[in-house]
């Protein structure tokens, strides 16, 4: 299985239903970037590195993800906008385990 | 007034590069900065961080490729307005550009390369509903002279090195220092985080995690913050204060050049992918901040993009003047500081 089926709501509340590659060491930020679902320049500014929370996404549906890092952690204590089932985009990697997987992108900081 | 040939906007690696290949021409560079220092987001956001596509660097950190370029442009006697944000435009009658900054600072140079990377650096400020209404009336996003806080009421909000920092400079300067952080755990250095724990100890820092300002209270003039400590009981503090200084890193805007009339599309500013001039003659933007077809935001390509900006920059400066593109291998390197680089000439001895 090289693809799988991720659901993403937009700044815009519209729903996005997008085959995400599991085999090109994509993450969430990027797959995100790649289907341009948020205009460039305002998602993954940092580049990945849970150094800004431009990718924050609010975790939808109950899939068991994996935990979250020092960084990514630290990096959300200081983001805006941030409830209980946040993460950061760009700390979660497209794996098989996420076919299903709904996501919500937070609201960008202004 | 600042004059120079090329005047570059942004000091990230890109329009460092750029000093050396114009300097190659013998063009001077000026540089301007909203950051204090040079090195854009490699020495803002992450100057640890390992980077590996550099070529010729298998590995090198952003702070010390930085490191590397300002030693590699000395020669040529770059100047630097740091600190300040390239704020107008205007083209005079000689056909060259006058860039002011948001300080007033003035620059004169026939050429304009804008390489801002994401753009200039800007405070992250807390989503507080009335938070504007306060912003130089008891809330600010940087301290820029400690001494309005002396014997002051201070609260300062964030968990990274800036918040530490301040909390325990002020902590001796100000009458009561409350820093407040979302986490128990903070993200800075270890030192400044045990310096913390023992002004707490002593009593000169008011520690409250974790929690989070949740509204800011006065008439005209901030009087009070109210605090949610993030637990299950939900405790709210109010604290009187004079300031409150919420740290919370920057986030990087287009800005005042996003106003300059040059053709923008997604964030970025469009060039040609001959010499990344913009769609206003004179004025080039090279690395991050330009898009074309088939960008890629690498160092790399902006150093490449930096090199062909500065051919076509030495040709609109001196129309008449032929040149030739040169390796440094076989002219080596003359800065304008008289220092020179070059090859060792070989040394050809008669065999007998």
């Amino acid at each position: 299985m090289t693809d799988i089926k991720i659901k993403i709501t937009d700044r815009d509340g519209v729903l996005h239903e997008i085959d995400a590659p599991t085999d090109m060491n994509m993450n969430l930020m990027e797959v995100v970037r790649s289907y341009e679902l948020a205009p460039e320049g305002t998602i993954g500014i940092c580049g990945g590195m849970a150094m800004c929370a431009s990718c924050q996404c609010y975790v939808v549906s109950d899939h068991e993800l994996p935990e979250m890092g020092d960084d990514e952690e630290a990096m959300l204590s200081e983001a805006f906008n941030v409830k209980d089932n946040s993460r950061l985009g760009c700390q979660l990697h497209i794996t098989e385990d996420m076919d299903g997987l709904e996501v919500e992108l937070a609201p960008e900081e202004v | 007034m600042i004059k120079t040939d090329i005047l570059i906007i942004g000091a990230g690696p890109t329009g460092l590069f750029a000093v050396f290949e114009a300097g190659l021409l013998k063009l001077k560079c000026h540089l301007i900065d909203a950051l204090p220092q040079a090195g854009g987001q490699c020495s803002e956001i992450y100057p640890k961080k390992p980077i590996y596509d550099i070529p010729g660097f298998p590995e090198v950190l952003a702070g010390e490729l930085v490191d590397n370029l300002m030693e590699q442009i000395k020669p040529f006697q770059p100047g630097f307005t740091l600190g300040e944000r390239a704020e107008t435009i205007k083209k005079l009658d000689d056909g060259s550009f006058l860039v002011t900054t948001n300080k007033g600072t003035e620059h004169n140079a026939p050429i304009v390369a804008i390489a801002g990377g994401l753009g200039s650096f800007e405070p992250r400020k807390p989503l507080l509903e009335n938070i504007s209404k306060f912003e130089d009336n008891g809330v600010a996003y940087m301290i820029k002279d400690p001494e309005v806080y002396r014997n002051k009421k201070v609260v300062i909000a964030g968990g990274g090195d800036s918040a530490l920092d301040w909390s325990i400079f002020l902590a001796n300067i100000a009458s009561q220092v409350t820093l407040v952080h979302r986490r128990n755990e903070f993200r800075g250095a270890l030192d400044s985080v045990e310096k913390v724990q023992e002004l707490k100890n002593q009593g000169k820092i008011n520690l409250i995690t974790p929690a989070e300002i949740i509204s800011l209270n006065g008439d005209d003039t901030l009087e009070s913050v109210l605090v949610r400590k993030i637990s299950n009981a939900n405790e709210e503090i109010l604290l009187e204060v004079d300031d409150f200084i919420p740290l919370f890193g920057l986030s990087p805007k287009l800005g005042p050049i996003g106003d300059w009339g040059l053709e923008i599309e997604k964030n970025a500013i469009k060039v040609n992918t001959f010499d990344y001039q913009t769609n206003i003659p004179g004025i080039f933007a090279i690395g991050d901040v330009n898009t074309y077809p088939g960008k890629l935001k690498l160092i790399l390509c902006g150093f490449h993009e930096a090199t062909l900006m500065c051919q076509s920059a030495f040709q609109i400066i001196f129309p008449d003047k032929k040149y030739v593109m040169k390796y440094t291998t076989v002219g080596g390197v003359s800065g304008f500081d008289g220092s020179t680089k070059e090859a060792p000439k070989a040394v050809v001895k008669a065999i007998e």
